[in-house]
């Protein structure tokens, strides 16, 4: 029965090997990894040459640079590795996808631009802190003036 | 596609669709795992991102972070994701033996990666860089260990699935099992982009 199962399955893979590639991993092809390692080594390479060479002057022009090198290889190792496009299992691999893009974005835009601002006005000698201080100054230390 | 099929053999119909339809299930049910895990890591980015200066007057990451290993190791993970594509390929053509080659080829990358980093680890907690040293480095732990744990498991999972390619051959439910853990395994190498990018490399600017 087993067998017979398998049989079966494989026919099924035979006859429709165009529409499974389209819906799963399964339309990889030599030339389409070979292309994302060397794009892959490439977009590693530059990186890890402009912090060890020390080729930026200001340290955020290079943590921006960094991180658009980031966002391109992510997107090519989602492209060639992991065979994303819009059809894969009915467009839902990519609707998941998205929806955690955004949630990723949420998080993290969200927790360092809170914790920024509560760092911010936390910070000894910061600007919030300053205006507290001026006005309690004279009703704290009327003596030495 | 459907039409055809049930043009060609009707009474078989039934069985095709329930084939076909669990595997399809697996990789976008997998697939969805996949960005959960990736949530967890958005988190461990997100608290490194706050955390990840607050030094405690202790070392940063510049003093600390050595870029050569970690070079090294960034190697070791993208050869590993090219190897198990080229297994993958192999797979198709349905060569078993080629197959658990490239497959063995993979595991060895994985574990050297895990070899180099754990080195690392052994280096910082012996210099005093302990986890509990500073928030920065109790994030750093968390992020980079959690990563690691991964490749660990998916080294475990690889070596099962070696063994279980040698016994049964590449049948239909081992071809599933190998394309989960191709996406798992190039899910990690997605995430390595982050962590070199964003913790080393950020880190020692």
């Amino acid at each position: 029965m087993a067998g017979t199962h398998a049989e079966n399955a494989h026919g099924a893979h035979g006859h429709d090997d165009h529409g499974h590639g389209q819906s799963g991993a399964g339309h990889a092809t030599l030339g389409g990894y070979l292309t994302g390692f060397f794009l892959s080594i490439i977009l590693t390479a530059i990186p890890f040459w402009i912090v060890m060479g020390d080729v930026f002057r200001s340290t955020s022009t290079a943590a921006v640079v960094l991180l658009v090198f980031a966002a391109v290889q992510i997107v090519v190792h989602m492209v060639y590795f992991l065979h994303m496009n819009s059809k894969s299992e009915g467009g839902w691999n990519m609707l998941a996808m998205i929806f955690t893009a955004v949630l990723v974005v949420i998080t993290l835009a969200g927790s360092f631009w809170v914790m920024h601002h509560l760092n911010t006005n936390m910070m000894p000698g910061g600007a919030h802190d300053m205006q507290n201080m001026e006005g309690m100054r004279p009703a704290e230390t009327p003596e030495p003036r | 596609m459907s039409a055809h099929a049930s043009a060609a053999i009707d009474d078989k119909t039934f069985y095709l669709r329930e084939e076909h339809h669990p595997e399809n299930g697996t990789l976008l049910g997998f697939w969805t795992y996949l960005m959960s895990d990736c949530l967890i890591f958005a988190v461990l980015f997100a608290c490194y991102g706050v955390l990840g200066r607050n030094y405690a007057a202790g070392p940063s990451g510049a003093d600390l972070f050595d870029l050569k290993l970690v070079a090294i190791n960034t190697a070791f993970l993208l050869l590993s994701s090219i190897t198990y594509g080229l297994a993958m390929l192999e797979m198709e053509k349905n060569r078993k033996g080629t197959t658990l080659f490239w497959l063995g080829v993979t595991g060895v990358f994985g574990a050297c990666f895990l070899g180099l980093e754990l080195y690392e680890f052994w280096h910082l907690i012996h210099e005093g860089a302990t986890p509990q040293r500073s928030a920065f480095l109790s994030s750093f732990f968390a992020l980079v260990g959690t990563h690691g744990l991964h490749v660990f498991f998916g080294c475990v999972w690889l070596i099962t699935l070696m063994v279980q390619v040698g016994q049964r051959g590449l049948i239909l439910e081992n071809r599933r099992r190998l394309m989960c853990l191709s996406m798992f395994w190039h899910f990690l190498d997605v995430v390595w982009i982050g962590v070199f990018t964003f913790v080393y490399l950020m880190g020692t600017l």
